[in-house]
C-alpha cells in the first residue's frame, strides 16, 4: 500500500516538473535570451503563488485530518493534564488563525501584485499608525498567553509537601530505566554512585548504613497508584537522559551529579485507558497495521510481530548513546488495592543484597 | 577616506598579480566572498546528503540500502545502518548546516562581498584578516570532514555535544577522537568567525562613504552589522565551553562532570554540572539562531524592495526590531532548558523574555507584507525565494510560541515538533535567504546571469518540499515522538507514524535531488551564463555602481557619495521608477523623513 503510494507520489512530482519546465519555456518562447522576469513570467508565478497558497492550505487540512487527533490535546493521564492540554488547545487556535490570514495575505498579494509593464507601485514608505496596529495586537495576544502560560508552569512545578506524595526515584543509566520505592517511611534511603556495588547487587549505590534505604524497593516497572500525587526524584549515572512520560504532560531531565524533581498525580488507570473509545481505535488501527507487516515478515520467513496493547511508557528524550532508541520503562497506573498489593510482593532493598 | 582611496589606486593598479594572490590568498573581499561561498556550497551538499541518509532509515529503519553500503563502508554492515553512525550523521548534518553553511556560508559570503559595496569602501577595513579569517574557516572545515574518517567514528553526541555524552570515550564511540577533532574544528571555526565579525564591525563603522550616514544604510548592511555585533558577544561563550569540555575530557578537571558510573567503574569526576555547560552553550546556541536568521531577513528586505519596485515599508521600524532581536536573543538561551533541571523560576522569566521576541518578529513579517502591497512585483527568483523566507519565517516561527511557553515545552521538548520548529524558521528560511542573495547578486559576483527557468524549478520544487518535510513533523512530534530516535520500531505506540515518516523521506530525498539543478545552474552560469548588465534589477545600492568587471578598490574612480536612502524606488517626480543612492536630491525634492 505504502509502496503503491509512493510510486504514484514520485509520479505526480515527475509529470509536476515537466509541465512546469514546459511550462516556463512556453512562456518564454519571444524573449528568451534575458534572464529578467518578463510580464509573462510574473503572470505565471503570481498563479503559482495562488497555487502554493492552495498548497499550504492542502497540507494543513490533510496533517490535520490524518495524523490530527493529537494525542497530545485529549486523553491525558494526569491531574493538571488538562490545563496543559487547554493551553496548546488555545495557542494552536492562534497559531492556526494567524497562519491562514497572514499566508493568505502574502501569497494574494504576490499575486494581486504581480508586474506589468506601465504599472507604477505605490509610494508608501511609512504610517505610523499601521506600526503601531502590529505591535500592539501581539502585545495584547502574547500578554494573555504569557500569564496564562507562566501560571500553568508555576502550578506545575510547585510541588506541594502537604499533598504527601508518594516519592519515587526515577533512575536512568545507559540503557534502561529503574524506579526506587521509598518503602513504609515514604524517605529515600541515601545514595550515591560511589557506593554502587555490583559484587553485592547494589546497583543504584545506596547507603547501605543509612536506616531509610532498608525498606527501598527497586523494581524495573512503574506502578503508580491512581489519585495519588507522586513526587518523581530523579538521578543518572553516567550521562544525561530525560524522563520523559508523554501521556501524563510529564517530563524531566536526569542530571548526573544532582536531584531534579517532578510531579504529578494521575488520573487514569491503565486498565482504564484502553477502554477509552480514543485508545481502542487508535490500538485497533495499530494492529492492523502490525498485522500487515507481520504478513510481510512472515512470507519472508521471520517471526510475525506481536499484538499491541496500550501501556503508558517512560521514554529516554535526551540523546544518550547508541541504544538511546531503546530505553523505556513501562508504567502501570492501578487502583490502591492492586498497587498495594504489588508493591508488597517486591523485595526490600536490606533483602536483596547478596552478602 | 580620500588618502585611503589614492593608495588604494596606486597600488591596485601597478602591481601584478598571480594566480596565488588572485585567487587563493587574496585579500580582495569579493574573491574571499567567492571562495566562502563555495566552501559553504560544498559543506551544504554533505550536510544535505547525510540528511537524506539518516531520514533514509526512519522511513525504512533497519533495511538494507545500496547507498548506506556504498557511502557508510564499515558503518553498514550488509547495507543496513548501524545505530552509532546515525546519531553520527544527526549531529554533523547539525554541526554542518548550522555553523558551516547558514553561520560562515551565508555572512562570510555576503557580509563580505556587500558590506564595503554598499557602504562605498575600497575594501574591508583590514583585508588581511579578512583572508585570514577565510582560511581559519577553510581549516576547521577540513578537519569538521577528516573527523569523519575517525576509527571510532566521528561525533554523536547531536549538536549541542552535552556533556557527560560527550565528554566520556567509554559513552559513546565518537566521543574519542571524533570529538576532540570536532571540538578542534569549532573553535577554530571560532577564531574565524570573530576575525570576520571584528571585520565587519569595524568596516560599517569607519569605512562608510561621504553622505552615507547609519540611517542611509541598507537594511543589508544594518543585519549583517548586527549579526556581527550579536557574534562577538555570544560566540566567546562557546569557545569557553568547548575549551572546558576539552580540559575536562583531557585533563582531569570536572567542570562539566560529577558523580559518574559507567562501564562498572566510578570515574574521578567530582562537583561539576553538566547544566553549567548547557548554559554556556545555549548563551551562544540561541543567538546563533539569529546570526544565521538576521542576515537571511536583511538581504529579503533589500530584495522585495527591488524587486516590488517600493521602498521597504517601515524602515525605522525594521531597524528597531533588529535591534530588539538582537537584544532579546542574547537573553532567552534558558528556554532550551526548561526541562533541565535548572530553577522552576529562571523557566518563568524565560518564557517571558522569549515570547517577547515575536513581537518585533511579527512587525518585520508584516512589514514585508505591506511592502508588496500595491507594489509591480518583478518575479526574479530571488524574489520568489525571499517570498518564501517569509512564509516558512511565519509558519516556523508561529510554533515558537508553543515551544517558547515553558508549560507547553514540558511535552514536546525534543520531540520532532522541535526539529519541525527550528527547520522552517531558521533553516528553511536562512537557506531560503541564501538562495536569494545568490540568485540576486550573482552578476555581481561572476559578472553573468543565473539561468531563470532553471531558477523557477528550483524554488518551485524546494518550496513544496519543504513544506512536504517538515509540515507533516509538528504532529508526529506532538503526538510525542521523540527525536534522534534510531529507529521507532521499538515503539508499536509510534507504529502509525511510520507513514507519516515515509511521506516526509519521500519530500526530503526529491527536495534533496531538486538541489542538483541549482548546482548546475550555479557551476555552468560561471562560465556560460549571459553576461550580466551593470545594474540588472534596476536596483539602487551602490554595489550596481561598480563595474561588471571586479576592480581591485570596487571603484575604477573616486567612490560616489550618497544623497539618500536605498529605497527610493518608485518616487513620485522621477522618470524611472528607482534613483540610485548616488543620484543628488533634485531642487525642491524632499529626502524622506525616515
Amino acid at each position: 500500500m505504502t509502496a503503491l503510494l509512493t510510486i504514484i507520489i514520485l509520479v505526480f512530482i515527475l509529470i509536476a516538473i515537466w509541465q512546469m519546465v514546459k511550462i516556463f519555456d512556453l512562456a518564454q518562447a519571444k524573449n528568451e535570451n534575458s534572464q529578467i522576469a518578463t510580464d509573462k513570467d510574473n503572470t505565471l508565478n503570481g498563479y503559482l503563488m495562488m497555487g502554493f497558497l492552495a498548497f499550504i492550505y492542502i497540507i494543513t487540512i490533510v496533517c490535520v485530518v490524518k495524523w490530527g487527533d493529537l494525542p497530545l490535546l485529549s486523553n491525558s493521564a494526569s491531574a493538571h493534564g488538562p490545563t496543559i492540554d487547554n493551553l496548546m488547545a488555545i495557542s494552536l487556535v492562534i497559531i492556526f488563525l494567524v497562519q491562514i490570514i497572514t499566508q493568505f495575505l502574502l501569497h494574494y498579494f504576490a499575486f494581486k501584485y504581480k508586474g506589468e509593464k506601465g504599472r507604477t507601485a505605490l509610494f508608501f514608505a511609512d504610517n505610523n499608525k499601521l506600526e503601531a496596529i502590529w505591535t500592539i495586537i501581539p502585545v495584547i495576544v502574547l500578554a494573555g498567553l504569557i500569564i496564562y502560560g507562566l501560571n500553568t508552569w508555576i502550578n506545575i512545578m510547585g510541588v506541594d509537601e502537604s499533598d504527601d506524595p508518594i516519592v519515587v526515584e526515577l533512575y536512568a543509566q545507559q540503557f534502561n530505566w529503574k524506579a526506587r520505592y521509598a518503602g513504609a517511611d515514604n524517605t529515600l534511603g541515601k545514595a550515591n554512585v560511589r557506593l554502587i556495588d555490583i559484587d553485592k547487587a547494589n546497583i543504584l549505590g545506596l547507603d547501605e548504613a543509612d536506616p531509610n534505604a532498608q525498606d527501598d524497593i527497586i523494581t524495573t516497572e512503574l506502578h503508580l497508584p491512581v489519585g495519588k500525587p507522586v513526587l518523581f526524584k530523579m538521578r543518572s549515572q553516567d550521562v544525561l537522559h530525560s524522563a520523559y512520560m508523554p501521556h501524563f504532560r510529564a517530563q524531566m531531565n536526569c542530571v548526573p551529579g544532582m536531584i531534579t524533581q517532578f510531579g504529578f498525580t494521575p488520573t487514569v488507570t491503565t486498565e482504564e485507558m484502553r477502554q477509552t473509545p480514543e485508545i481502542i481505535e487508535k490500538v485497533q488501527n495499530i494492529n492492523n497495521i502490525r498485522v500487515e507487516k507481520s504478513e510481510a515478515l512472515i512470507a519472508k520467513g521471520e517471526d510475525a510481530l506481536e499484538r499491541y496493547e496500550f501501556d503508558y511508557l517512560l521514554l529516554c528524550n535526551k540523546i544518550c548513546g547508541t541504544s538511546h532508541y531503546n530505553m523505556q520503562m513501562k508504567i502501570i497506573v492501578e487502583t490502591q488495592e492492586e498497587y498495594d498489593a504489588w508493591i508488597k510482593e517486591q523485595k526490600e532493598f536490606k533483602n536483596s543484597l547478596i552478602n | 577616506m580620500s588618502a585611503h582611496a589614492d593608495t588604494h589606486e596606486e597600488h591596485g593598479h601597478h602591481h601584478k598579480e598571480t594566480f596565488i594572490t588572485k585567487y587563493i590568498f587574496s585579500l580582495d573581499h569579493k574573491m574571499i566572498a567567492k571562495q566562502y561561498l563555495i566552501t559553504g556550497t560544498i559543506m551544504g551538499i554533505i550536510g544535505i546528503m547525510m540528511s537524506i541518509m539518516f531520514r533514509m532509515q526512519i522511513a525504512w529503519p533497519e533495511q538494507p540500502n545500496v547507498l548506506f553500503e556504498a557511502l557508510l563502508g564499515k558503518w553498514a554492515p550488509d547495507g543496513v545502518m548501524d545505530a552509532d553512525i546515525y546519531l553520527a550523521l544527526v549531529t554533523i548534518h547539525g554541526t554542518i548546516m548550522v555553523f558551516f553553511v547558514l553561520t560562515a556560508g551565508l555572512s562570510g559570503t555576503f557580509s563580505n562581498l556587500l558590506i564595503p559595496l554598499q557602504i562605498g569602501a575600497r575594501d574591508m577595513a583590514s583585508g588581511f584578516l579578512n583572508m585570514v579569517s577565510y582560511w581559519l574557516f577553510f581549516l576547521s572545515s577540513v578537519i569538521m570532514v577528516l573527523s569523519l574518517f575517525v576509527e571510532a567514528g566521528p561525533a554523536a553526541a547531536g549538536w549541542t555535544i552535552y556533556p557527560p555524552l560527550s565528554a566520556l570515550p567509554m559513552a559513546q564511540g565518537g566521543s574519542g577522537a571524533g570529538m576532540t577533532l570536532w571540538l578542534v574544528s569549532m573553535a577554530i571555526f571560532i577564531a574565524s568567525s570573530l576575525l570576520g565579525s571584528l571585520n565587519y564591525v569595524v568596516t560599517v563603522l569607519n569605512l562608510r562613504t561621504k553622505g552615507m550616514s547609519m540611517t542611509r544604510l541598507p537594511l543589508t548592511i544594518w543585519a549583517f552589522f548586527i549579526t556581527a555585533v550579536i557574534g562577538i558577544i555570544s560566540f566567546p561563550v562557546l569557545l569557553s565551553a568547548a575549551l572546558l569540555l576539552i580540559m575536562d575530557r583531557s585533563f582531569g578537571t570536572s567542570f562539566f562532570l560529577s558523580d559518574i558510573f559507567i562501564q562498572g567503574e566510578v570515574l574521578h569526576y567530582q562537583g561539576g554540572s553538566p547544566v553549567l555547560f548547557e548554559h554556556l552553550f545555549w548563551f551562544l546556541g540561541h543567538p546563533e539562531v539569529y546570526i544565521v536568521l538576521l542576515p537571511a531577513l536583511g538581504i529579503t528586505s533589500e530584495i522585495i524592495a527591488t524587486n516590488s519596485r517600493k521602498p521597504i515599508f517601515g524602515y525605522r521600524a525594521m531597524i528597531a526590531s533588529i535591534l530588539a532581536i538582537a537584544f532579546l536573543s542574547t537573553i532567552v538561551w534558558g528556554h532550551h532548558m526548561f526541562v533541565s533541571g535548572m530553577n522552576p523560576f529562571l523557566g518563568s522569566v524565560f518564557t517571558f523574555t522569549t515570547l517577547l521576541i515575536a513581537i518585533p518578529s511579527a512587525v518585520k513579517a508584516f512589514n514585508y507584507i505591506t511592502t508588496l502591497w500595491k507594489g509591480n512585483l518583478q518575479m526574479n527568483p530571488a524574489m520568489l525565494f525571499s517570498i518564501g523566507l517569509v512564509s516558512t519565517f511565519i509558519t516556523g516561527g508561529l510554533t515558537g510560541i508553543i515551544l517558547g511557553d515553558s508549560a507547553l515545552d514540558i511535552n514536546v521538548h525534543d520531540t520532532y515538533f522541535v526539529v519541525a520548529h527550528f527547520h522552517l524558521v531558521m533553516g528553511i528560511s536562512a537557506l531560503y535567504g541564501m538562495f536569494a542573495g545568490i540568485y540576486h547578486w550573482y552578476p555581481k559576483m561572476f559578472g553573468r546571469m543565473l539561468n531563470k527557468n532553471l531558477g523557477y524549478i528550483h524554488f518551485w520544487v524546494t518550496a513544496i518540499c519543504a513544506y512536504g518535510v517538515f509540515f507533516p513533523m509538528h504532529f508526529i512530534g506532538m503526538a510525542g515522538l521523540p527525536r534522534r530516535y534510531y529507529t521507532n520500531s521499538n515503539f508499536p505506540l509510534f507504529d502509525d507514524l511510520a507513514d507519516v515518516n515515509v511521506v516526509i523521506t519521500l519530500f526530503a530525498i526529491v527536495g534533496g535531488a531538486f538541489q542538483l539543478v541549482f548546482l548546475y545552474n550555479f557551476f555552468s552560469s560561471i562560465f556560460y551564463g549571459k553576461k550580466a548588465e551593470k545594474n540588472p534589477w534596476k536596483s539602487n545600492t551602490l554595489e550596481w555602481t561598480t563595474p561588471v568587471e571586479h576592480v581591485h578598490g570596487n571603484w575604477p574612480g573616486e567612490i560616489p557619495h550618497v544623497h539618500r536612502w536605498a529605497y527610493d524606488y518608485s518616487k513620485p517626480g522621477h522618470d524611472v521608477d528607482f534613483v540610485p543612492q548616488n543620484v543628488p536630491l533634485k531642487d525642491g525634492e524632499e529626502e524622506l523623513q525616515h
